[in-house]
């Protein structure tokens, strides 16, 4: 496949940010994660997080592991900053970086309970799409979807993959309070609220697997990238 | 041992340096909204700089301590009364066992930071003590009657005794600019928006906190609205949610966001922001990334060289 070269910009004094587009598309989505895999193999010096987006990737890091102190002079780092040396580093990573394979990646298999109280809203959702309530579960269950990010809240995956038959809107008033485990549709994503949480996407089912525990040693189950089925049960 | 939380102010909450290495979970960094005065209290008792301690809102609280302990109060100018006597804040102090220690007023500048020699010992979540109450991690604010642990104190204290001047490292004056880069979104603004920007003065809104502050009063708007995904934001990001009340990330944001990006707050103006008050004024001045890096590496040096001198106890 053909490869563009993301732009990379500073977000502040300890980020870059690398874009590689302005839509969500697996591909691209795919591409950030082959970056960030490369980068994270890399251990950069001053490396202090990597948050991979849809089609974006920030590099949390220690500006002043990138500069020599002995000789830093405020006007030669404005010449070449900090994060220009830094960011000449990443574009020869990201070059090395040739092959995408689309299908690499952790499955994890979620059992969901569909509809009732679990999914409030997957009857009206079903209607509107014009199937019955056992046909929107098998389209939600049939796709292998991609976790395209973490966000919004710890361990909150966005995924990509939904049936467009299953597109649809955000509820015009917010719910105050989502049940920890829901499995929600917004507009062309759906996802699993990790805790309790305010949210505004449609309640189609439940899932007992605790997608976010701090105590644990890795605390979100999801990590973007991953490959996710959803098992009714 | 332990301090007893007579009154716990209107959010005093355990702040440290955050946490770290955890953003591509959606974890935010969190800790002290005013990093520097973080750092400066607790080197002044002898702790890590970014040892957990008592962050303070508006009006603080009032603690009664079980042990003899050092203490130091950095950051917004507080009114510190220990045992009903005044005493000077940016200086390590005595608190004897069973002493009273009011910090409630603070006369300018909306929060301080609170450091006790050994550190307020809460459990780590991911690495940090800190409180993130908008993600739910760590310890909830302090209320009314709590009991907080304290960690083991060297004896006798390490730090200087010497008091600290303030003035490089706190100013809550609101007439002071705030330095902006331009965000990769500044350019959708219309023609008005972009004047604005730079030549009007906002206000914090009243539904400001450690998350991000409303900057009300010129609504921006773009020439035409702009289809985002989510992308990386930080602390200091500036964006624009439709309403056209600009938002800027404080110490509890979200790592991700699909709002225009307006710009991005300097580092170095960031504990500045951190001390306004609702109502208080924003003027923003351009600045580039790259000046704003360089600025931002001279005072990272400057506070180091000082963290180091108190640690010495350098005259």
């Amino acid at each position: 496949m053909t490869i563009t070269e993301p732009a990379i910009e500073p977000l502040g004094e300890s980020v870059l940010v690398l874009r590689f587009g302005e839509r969500i598309d697996l591909a691209l989505n795919a591409r950030v994660h082959a970056v960030a895999a490369a980068l994270r193999d890399a251990a950069l010096p001053g490396m202090l997080d990597l948050v991979p987006a849809y089609a974006s990737l920030a590099i949390h890091y220690d500006p002043l592991a990138w500069i020599t102190t002995t000789t830093w002079r405020s006007h030669d780092d404005e010449a070449e900053p900090a994060s220009s040396r830094l960011a000449a580093r990443v574009r020869e990573i990201v070059a090395q970086v040739t092959t995408v394979d689309e299908d690499d990646g952790r499955l994890v298999e979620v059992p969901v309970h569909y509809g009732g109280d679990d999914g409030p809203d997957l009857a009206a959702l079903a209607a509107n799409a014009g199937l019955t309530v056992d046909d929107a579960i098998a389209r939600h269950a049939a796709v292998t979807y991609r976790v395209a990010m973490l966000g919004f809240a710890p361990g909150f995956p966005y995924l990509l993959g939904l049936d467009p038959v299953l597109h649809a809107p955000r509820l015009a008033s917010p719910r105050t309070r989502v049940p920890a485990g829901s499995v929600a549709i917004g507009g062309a994503q759906t996802g699993i609220y990790p805790s309790a949480l305010p949210g505004g996407w449609r309640l189609v089912g439940r899932t007992p697997l605790v997608l976010f525990d701090a105590s644990r040693p890795s605390p979100a189950l999801l990590r973007a990238g991953d490959r996710v089925r959803f098992v009714p049960a | 041992m332990s301090i007893e939380v007579i009154r716990a102010g209107v959010l005093t909450s355990v702040q440290d340096g955050g946490r770290a290495g955890h953003a591509g979970a959606g974890v935010g960094r969190a800790g002290a909204m005013d990093a520097d005065a973080l750092e400066l209290a607790n080197a002044l008792v002898g702790n890590a700089s970014d040892a957990p301690a008592l962050e303070m809102t508006l009006v603080g609280p009032r603690l009664r301590f079980a042990r003899a302990a050092s203490i130091a109060v950095c950051g917004a100018d507080v009114d510190l009364l220990i045992d009903g006597v005044a005493r000077p804040t940016w200086r390590r102090l005595r608190v004897e066992a069973g002493s009273l220690v009011d910090a409630s007023r603070l006369r300018h500048g909306a929060r301080a930071v609170l450091a006790i020699d050994g550190g307020v010992d809460v459990p780590r979540v991911l690495g940090s003590a800190a409180s993130d109450l908008n993600a739910g991690l760590g310890p909830p604010a302090l209320r009314d009657g709590d009991t907080l642990a304290l960690g083991d104190a060297a004896d006798p204290p390490p730090g200087a005794t010497w008091g600290l001047d303030p003035t490089p490292w706190f100013d809550a004056d609101p007439r002071l600019p705030i330095a902006l880069v331009p965000g990769a979104h500044a350019d959708a603004l219309d023609a008005r928006s972009r004047e604005a920007l730079f030549g009007e003065a906002f206000r914090i809104g009243n539904h400001s906190n450690r998350v991000g502050y409303r900057l009300e009063g010129v609504p921006l708007t773009l020439t035409a609205p702009i289809e985002l995904v989510s992308s990386p934001v930080t602390r200091g990001t500036l964006q624009l949610p439709p309403g056209g009340t600009p938002i800027v990330l404080m110490a509890e944001h979200p790592v991700t966001g699909g709002y225009p990006l307006i710009g991005q707050v300097a580092a170095i103006d960031a504990g500045r922001l951190a001390q306004r008050r609702p109502g208080d004024g924003v003027r923003f001045v351009a600045t580039t990334a790259a000046q704003a890096q360089s600025r931002y590496i001279a005072r990272r040096l400057q506070l180091d060289a000082l963290l180091r001198a108190i640690r010495e106890r350098r005259p």
